[in-house]
């Protein structure tokens, strides 16, 4: 075999393309898919893939079965999984212990493992295939789809599935243009916060004039720092190659010739994988001068992030790029008209990259058919916290909240009462229960006084502490304020001493006013959009959770047990005694040595000397330890 | 600390305009912090004053001045961990190694840090060792995880 050549022309990446899709289809072998994104890898998922080659080398079957290594498929909560094809059984929470059964029983006898399979808790009853499990079959996952059926370190397999065909497609057949009116008619706006409409920012970028030789740029914003979303990493991961065709069609579109991808370096992996799929693709010829012999010329560096999460805003990530210390500062002028060098640049997150190459490929009205009037397509959200089903989902825009978490996320666990979901991190704000109909687009979220932001939700529920939340984003965002205008900088401070204040029992009657007086001077004042939308968590809890804030404040008591300073601990002397038999875990774990007793006798915790750590209550085997 | 190695670092990015981070970045990589002699190597090379090397390496987050132990540990503070009780995974590592996170035990087996958010939100509350990620920690296995790595 000769090392991959450079493909010279549209003609030859047809031929690479069908060629590569032509041999998956011809390859009639049984097919392991393992996910091994950061979270199945967090699992075991390495092991796995190790002990599975064991056992097919002992069976002399390794050349007879593929072992597809994947990125993420989105059910996190059942990694590591496999999908065996034929048959398409998936079988969750795989471990190294199930690899010679899955290769003894499955592959070489067609039997299925039932105790792999995952259990619907609804029905108690098992379930074969990935799209019959309740978390799937409402999805429409245009974006992740793909990440079950690639190598993401593995060009060819993206080829296989007529990847870089919207690429060939926008070279030969349409004119920049018609790419920039395809865009804006699919109605694509942006996922990473604002929801901007793409086209229009396409257009833009094409209409500014460039200085000095004419330089534009593309960037992609894989900088995802909101706490509780991590669908960019899992894209970036699972199939890299989709975002840099993306970049690539927009770049062709816009004329620019220098794109960059701003990525995370607390993401390792999806570091890695980019980084493999930009070396790749200069290998192969789709990176340089005069791109498959169409004069295109482009190329693409892989910048790293250094842990600010400012530098997810837009003109923080170009003085980052630049080598700068990443501070916003004013628009406009718009990274549309004078971004990286002063160049028109173009700024699209991973999520928005994603969805272009299937908009070339499948069309504008196919795409606008997907979602609501306003916001089309479909929106990646990462579903986490108190949730049974946690993972990433793609929905249709418009789908309910309802409908999220409780079809596709199987409601609150332990059985617990649903409380409140928080989207848009820390730009964004708490919709209670109540609100729990409303159907999800770009319009009703800001209407609630959320926002889209870049899809993380994370479900609350009765234990969780609104005040809280509200603290605790606050204090993110006193962490990552870059320092350079006062509203963020003192203002943030001043708001999360009160809430600090309110949490620890001692906040007084007017805290409350002064929290809505100084959040509407930092949202009409500060800088950049961190500051401008960082008192929103506390004035959503406010509207929606006042309750919460007046029972600290006036009867110093946190409803939900979760502001550990107003707890009370003491332990139940029956249960203890009964139950424990005065085990004395507590007390082996009690740092303040605030806990008296011995064995199969009754503890007692000394008021006087309780921290209120609260390692009692998770160390208590027997749920002796009562929070009041 | 071989300043040569600092030099090569810088070399590989030459003619790469605002590359300033990624030098740090590879040099932090290499000696898990970045040491006074290096920044002013750095200074030099790239002909970039040392004030604004030093507001770089103070900025961001990922960079250290001090020295770090053989052993990081990071534990995420992110909305999704913090709901499932990550500040209290982060006390018990404080309590544990008796330090602040930020800090290196005396020993100079540990440097505990905190991150925002790692992004694996869904195997909360996450702690990552020397880049290896323990999922779904809980105080009883904070013990268990120093222990396996002050062996190494």
């Amino acid at each position: 075999m000769n090392a991959p050549l450079k493909i010279q022309t549209i003609h030859g990446l047809e031929d690479v393309l069908s060629a590569a899709a032509r041999k998956r289809e011809a390859d009639a072998r049984p097919v392991l898919t393992v996910s091994s994104g950061t979270c199945g890898q967090a699992r075991g998922s390495l092991k796995v893939i190790d002990a599975l080659g064991d056992a097919l080398t002992k069976a002399g079957l390794r050349e007879e079965v593929n072992v597809r290594i994947t990125g993420c498929h989105g059910f996190c909560e059942a990694e590591p999984n496999i999908i065996v094809h034929p048959h398409d059984l998936f079988y969750q929470k795989v471990g190294p212990q199930d690899a010679e059964s899955i290769i003894g029983e499955t592959i070489r006898k067609n039997t299925v493992i039932e105790n792999l399979l995952y259990k619907n808790p609804a029905t108690g009853k098992t379930v074969r295939r990935e799209d019959d499990i309740p978390f799937y079959n409402k999805q429409k996952r245009i974006v992740l789809g793909e990440n079950a059926l690639i190598n993401p370190t593995k060009i060819e397999d993206y080829f296989a599935i007529g990847g870089y065909g919207s690429l060939v497609r926008a070279l030969s057949a349409m004119a920049p243009d018609a790419v920039i009116a395809e865009i804006s008619l699919s109605g694509l706006r942006g996922r990473g916060g604002a929801g901007f409409p793409t086209g229009l920012k396409w257009q833009l970028v094409r209409n500014a004039a460039s200085t000095n030789g004419g330089a534009k740029y593309v960037i992609c914003n894989a900088d995802e720092g909101d706490p509780g979303a991590y669908m960019d990493r899992s894209i970036l991961e699972g199939n890299p190659h989709r975002v840099l065709e993306g970049l690539m069609i927009g770049a062709y579109a816009m004329g620019a010739n220098t794109g960059y991808v701003y990525v995370r370096n607390e993401y390792p992996l999806a570091v890695k994988h980019v980084t493999m799929a930009v070396e790749e693709l200069r290998r192969r010829g789709l990176l340089g001068e005069n791109i498959l012999g169409t004069g295109f010329h482009f190329d693409l560096q892989i910048k790293r992030g250094a842990g600010a999460f400012v530098c997810g805003e837009e003109t923080a990530l170009l003085a980052s790029i630049e080598g700068r210390i990443g501070e916003p500062r004013p628009r406009p002028p718009y990274p549309a008209q004078s971004g990286a060098w002063g160049k028109p640049t173009c700024i699209n997150n991973v999520e928005t990259w994603a969805n272009v190459p299937s908009i070339i490929r499948r069309g504008a009205k196919w795409f606008a058919g997907i979602g609501t009037e306003t916001s089309k397509g479909t929106k990646v959200f990462s579903l986490v916290g108190k949730i049974t089903n946690t993972g990433l989902v793609e929905v249709p825009m418009g789908m309910t909240m309802r409908e999220i978490i409780e079809d596709v996320g199987g409601g609150i666990p332990g059985g617990k009462t649903f409380k409140a979901v928080q989207m848009g991190g820390p730009s964004g704000g708490c919709i209670p229960k109540e609100k729990i109909d409303l159907p999800i687009d770009y319009e009703s979220l800001s209407q609630a006084g959320s926002m889209m932001g870049s899809g993380g939700m994370v479900i609350m529920d009765e234990d969780t502490c609104m005040v809280d939340v509200a603290r605790y984003f606050l204090s993110f965002i006193q962490d990552e304020s870059c320092g350079k205008c006062t509203p963020c900088r003192e203002g943030t401070k001043a708001m999360l001493e009160i809430l600090t204040r309110i949490t620890q029992g001692q906040g007084v009657e007017s805290d409350i006013a002064l929290l809505e007086q100084l959040a509407p001077a930092i949202k009409e004042t500060a800088l950049c959009g961190l500051g401008k939308t960082a008192p929103n968590p506390v004035l959503t809890t406010l509207r929606y959770f006042r309750s919460e804030y007046e029972a600290h404040i006036r009867d110093k008591k946190c409803p939900a047990h979760a502001c550990r300073p107003l707890n009370v601990y003491t332990i139940d002397p029956v249960a203890c005694l009964e139950k424990g038999h005065g085990c004395g875990q507590c007390l082996r774990n009690c740092a303040s040595e605030a806990i008296a007793g011995q064995k199969n006798k009754s503890h007692v915790i000394d008021p006087a000397k309780c921290t209120k750590c609260g390692v009692c209550v998770d160390v208590c085997r027997f749920g002796a330890v009562r929070v009041h | 600390m071989t300043e040569e190695r600092v030099s090569e670092i810088v070399a590989k990015y030459q003619g790469d305009a605002g590359s300033v981070i990624a030098v740090l970045q590879d040099v932090q990589e290499e000696f898990h912090y970045l040491p006074s002699p290096a920044l002013r190597r750095i200074s030099r090379e790239m002909a970039v004053p040392l004030s604004r090397i030093l507001s770089l390496a103070t900025f961001y987050r990922a960079f250290s001045l001090k020295p770090r132990g053989r052993h990081i540990v990071t534990v995420c503070q992110g909305t999704a961990c913090h709901v499932r009780g990550g500040p209290k995974i982060l006390e018990e590592f404080q309590r544990k190694l008796g330090l602040k996170s930020g800090d290196t035990t005396k020993d100079n087996m540990f440097t505990l840090e905190t991150v925002a958010c790692l992004g694996c939100c869904a195997i909360g509350p996450v702690v990552v060792v020397d880049g290896e990620y323990h999922a779904q920690t809980t105080i009883g296995k904070v013990e268990t995880i120093l222990k396996q790595y002050a062996r190494r």
